[in-house]
């Protein structure tokens, strides 16, 4: 009920924002659209936990001011790398281990990855993700720890065990 | 000329709020340039892709951010900030999903220096 609660109060906001235009006939309209939303994914079993992931929305928002800060910095090393005359990039992959454990938070981290410019995520594993990064010294698996652990608490809520997690 | 004329007209509009925007809207344009030709100078699959994310972040982004300094009202703004944040959920989930696929496929990426560096210590070795 909580979640069913959660969807419709979340489709209203998105309805009011999107509509602008707040007269009774249209504003029937949005209730009856919403109801109808609201019972289909109802009937559809998007109603749990991982659906809905709400109680992770302030964590997430907490981890947001990181990942832009970091997401700046890598772009101005990728913009030099383009304007450098002499191209002196030097690609590399590495295989980053991730202490994530909900696929949420793998989510978070392989998506952190490769929304920072100069590196891309290739292949994600269980326990390790497969990175393609454009500069080797960049790229090294321990440059990708702090952003690990801060995308794990921001998707498992937890802070995670370190590098002695993973067997 | 008209064009122009309304550029001119933005950024000398009274407040900080329009040459704020206009200033933003102008980075992101440069840096979406920018990315184009890092997309035709890179050497190869993979490292074009990375190119292509600046278009992604710092291109769209600010873009947006400019649009919502300039934007007439707090609808407008609401809608912006949902198109970023579609483009911050689909842009890296489109990115993995051709760089999984060109991986799978077994395109083998270019590993190491390459261009000139490589040249001059092929030279001498």
């Amino acid at each position: 009920m909580l979640y069913v609660m959660g969807l419709a109060t979340a489709l209203t906001l998105l309805w009011l924002g999107m509509s602008g235009i707040y007269e009774p006939v249209v504003l029937s309209l949005g209730v009856i659209s919403i109801a109808i939303t609201v019972i289909l994914a109802t009937r559809l079993g998007l109603k749990d936990r991982e659906t809905s992931p709400y109680h992770r929305i302030i964590p997430f928002l907490l981890y947001t001011p990181y990942l832009i800060v970091e997401i700046l910095k890598a772009n101005l090393t990728v913009i030099k790398a383009i304007l450098k005359p002499d191209m002196d990039i030097q690609p590399t992959m590495v295989k980053v281990k991730t202490t994530c454990r909900s696929d949420l938070a793998k989510v978070i981290f392989a998506n952190s990855i490769t929304l920072t410019p100069g590196t891309v995520t290739l292949r994600v594993d269980d326990e390790s993700m497969l990175v393609h990064g454009l500069y080797e010294a960049d790229a090294q698996p321990e440059a990708f720890e702090e952003m690990d652990r801060r995308s794990s608490l921001a998707g498992d809520g937890r802070p995670s065990k370190g590098k002695g997690a993973t067997k | 000329m008209e064009f122009i004329n309304d550029v001119i007209g933005v950024i000398t509009a009274p407040g900080w709020r329009h040459f704020v925007g206009a200033l933003l809207c102008a980075i992101g344009g440069v840096s979406t340039v920018i990315a184009a030709a890092g997309v035709l100078r890179f050497p190869d699959f993979y490292t074009r892709l990375h190119a292509a994310s600046v278009t992604d972040t710092l291109g769209a982004l600010t873009l947006i951010l400019g649009m919502a300094f300039l934007a007439p009202g707090l609808l407008i703004v609401f809608k912006l900030i949902l198109i970023g944040l579609f483009l911050v959920l689909t842009g890296p989930t489109s990115a993995h999903a051709i760089a999984n696929a060109a991986y799978t496929a077994g395109l083998e990426p270019i590993i190491g220096k390459i261009g000139l560096q490589k040249a001059k210590e092929e030279d001498e070795a």
